[in-house]
């Protein structure tokens, strides 16, 4: 059918295992699929699953390897554990719904699947959302990349014996959802970015909660590095392993933390801007080597990023409304309804019937923490989408694990799992 | 003879917008600013190639729509629409600009060339398509359910699929 060449890039696919689940659970197919590596009889690789209930598996990741002593060769990923069906469940709620749907995927950082939901509603809608919704958004997203890196350095510093890490982590994370329950009324699944703007306007004082995280972090990220940055332990466990070069991350469609460890400096946030990041400072923090330490290294400092670009979000926040005004999508103010029959039943019409989004589809992306999130949108001019598709970073970039792990310990593995970061919520979703 | 030759540059334009506009060969629609090619399931891979050659190195995503319930949509003028669709969708790093490739693929024969070769990293997307539509992805290195159990029947995602419920007990247990 086609005269195209496959590109030489074939080093990441060699590396998985070609096993079926249910094989990889029978020892006998097994020992015919894998090929003898050592002479000696007896000595030949075996098959561990490790998962899905494995401590750093971070959820439910069940990964079928081949050992060669400590060493694992071919592995494959074997997820679905959580697969709840939400991109179904979506077509049967209506677009105002679709958020609360959505934020349930990527748990770590649900704002972003908000927004990327709502960018893309409001990119087939036409509707232009108020400055001062943009810059809520933008400063929710960041706090939030901020919280799921913190998030990361828990459970990345645990599963490599930081065991420490896991407190401090989650305790400077707890300062940010805090602040988060004080904006949306929840410390996660917020439903909180909706379809023209916010659900509601930042409360009183919001500008002294954030300064309090913004004072406070700093230091704590300094201990951080002490902790884990300078030790020679961890430096041990973590550079030079599960390395990946520009191009194989290319190849395999790997994005965020893991494409920019290799050096390759693409954020969404800067190569395609959207929101208002090209009106903040910030830098994009990029690797070298393509190992763990890098990826560590690159969250720990995009903390340091995002705390900049809420800084300027504390300075620049526009006023005005943070909802569009557009009565097709905003049900008229609470004031109205008490007044106007007409404006009860619009507001009813509105959360029963949901508003109507013109016929047409859209890809829209936006830079999560974990990489390049995407919204696959089709609207048949219904209330609700004939599809909705979450372009999951976690699970674009869990394909590269068996690449990133071939040929390294089993103690590396557990590093570079998490050094993938994945949240299987979204992986499965 | 000034006139003639602007009345010649009037017509060139003229003629190309009655063309409609191609892409690697294929039709091309613009989506609120978003550039779409509508290759033919034969033109596919080509397709593809072309567009990995053209600088479009990451494949971001390769998903699948069912159509049934939406026979209006709009495809590219002298496309047919069938049922379902797989789109991918290509970025260039170095350019900076997105691509999206919508492929009809008809009901009765769900079938489409994998792009594993050109793009390893569609492996995953096109499990989760193949799983979740049935449609089936010529020689794919690895064509097993990705999110669904191994034996589980059915493609969750077509239209035809019902969302199911679990039946709820709204009567008072007898007895009580």
């Amino acid at each position: 059918m086609s005269t195209v060449t496959a590109p030489a890039i074939h080093r990441p696919t060699d590396a998985v295992l070609r096993i079926s689940e249910e094989a990889a659970l029978d020892a006998a197919v097994v020992e015919d699929d894998v090929e003898a590596v050592t002479a000696e009889p007896g000595d030949g690789p075996m098959l561990i699953n490790m998962g899905p209930q494995h401590p750093s598996t971070h959820g439910v990741l069940r990964i079928a390897m081949e050992l060669q002593g400590e060493t694992v060769l071919r592995s494959k990923p074997i997820i679905g554990y959580l697969h709840t069906g939400m991109e179904k469940t979506a077509e049967d709620l209506t677009f105002l719904q679709g958020p609360t749907n959505v934020t349930r995927m990527d748990y770590a950082s649900p704002l972003f699947t908000e927004l990327v939901f709502c960018l893309a509603v409001e990119d087939l809608l036409g509707t232009e959302i108020p400055p001062r919704a943009t810059w809520i958004r933008m400063l929710m997203c960041e706090l939030n990349r901020m919280s799921s890196h913190l998030l990361f350095l828990a459970t990345n510093g645990m599963d490599l014996g930081a065991v420490g890490m896991m407190l401090y982590g989650w305790k400077e994370r707890e300062e940010i959802l805090r602040f988060f329950e004080s904006v949306t009324g929840l410390r996660m699944n917020h439903n909180y970015i909706r379809p023209g703007g916010v659900a509601a306007d930042l409360p009183d004082g919001w500008q002294d909660d954030v300064e309090r995280i913004l004072t406070v972090l700093p230091d704590r990220l300094e201990q951080f590095d002490t902790l884990m940055t300078g030790q020679p332990i961890w430096r041990d466990r973590t550079q030079g392993v599960g390395v990946i070069t520009a191009d194989e991350a290319i190849a395999m469609s790997a994005t965020g933390p893991l494409l920019r460890s290799t050096g390759e400096a693409w954020d969404l946030r800067r190569t395609m801007p959207y929101l208002a990041y090209d009106e903040v400072d910030f830098d994009v923090v990029v690797g070298a080597y393509g190992d763990t330490f890098d990826r560590y290294s690159i969250r720990l400092n995009e903390i340091r990023e995002s705390m900049r670009i809420v800084e300027q979000c504390l300075d620049k926040m526009p006023k005005g409304p943070y909802r569009t005004e557009d009565r097709k999508v905003t049900p008229p103010p609470r004031a109205r309804i008490d007044e106007s029959m007409e404006a009860l039943i619009h507001h009813f019409k509105i959360f029963t019937e949901g508003f109507r989004v013109p016929p047409g589809e859209t890809y829209v992306a936006v830079e999560s923490p974990r990489g390049e999130l995407g919204c696959y949108l089709v609207s048949d001019g219904g209330p609700k989408p004939q599809r909705v598709h979450i372009r999951a970073p976690s699970f674009v970039n869990l394909q590269s694990l068996p690449h990133l792990m071939y040929g390294g310990l089993l103690a590396d593995a557990i590093a570079i799992i998490s050094s993938v970061d994945p949240i299987m919520g979204e992986v499965d979703r | 003879m000034a006139d003639e030759g602007v009345a010649a540059d009037d017509a060139a334009p003229a003629t190309e917008i009655a063309e409609p506009p191609t892409m690697f060969g294929v039709p091309c629609t613009d989506e609120r600013g978003q550039q779409v090619l509508h290759p033919s399931r034969d033109e596919y891979l080509d397709v593809l190639g072309m567009a990995a050659a053209d600088g479009y190195e990451l494949c971001v995503d390769v998903c699948a729509v069912d159509g049934l319930t939406n026979r209006t949509r709009a495809v590219a003028p002298g496309i047919e629409p069938e049922r379902f669709e797989v789109v991918v969708n290509l970025l260039d790093l170095r350019g900076r600009r997105r691509l999206r490739i919508r492929t009809q693929v008809p009901a009765d024969d769900p079938q489409v060339p994998s792009a594993v070769g050109l793009y390893p990293g569609a492996e995953a997307p096109e499990r989760e398509a193949a799983d979740l539509f049935g449609i089936s992805f010529s020689e794919h290195p690895d064509p097993s359910r990705i999110l669904m159990p191994p034996d589980w029947e059915g493609h969750p995602l077509r239209k035809d699929y019902a969302i199911g419920a679990i039946p709820v007990q709204f009567k008072a247990v007898e007895g009580r």
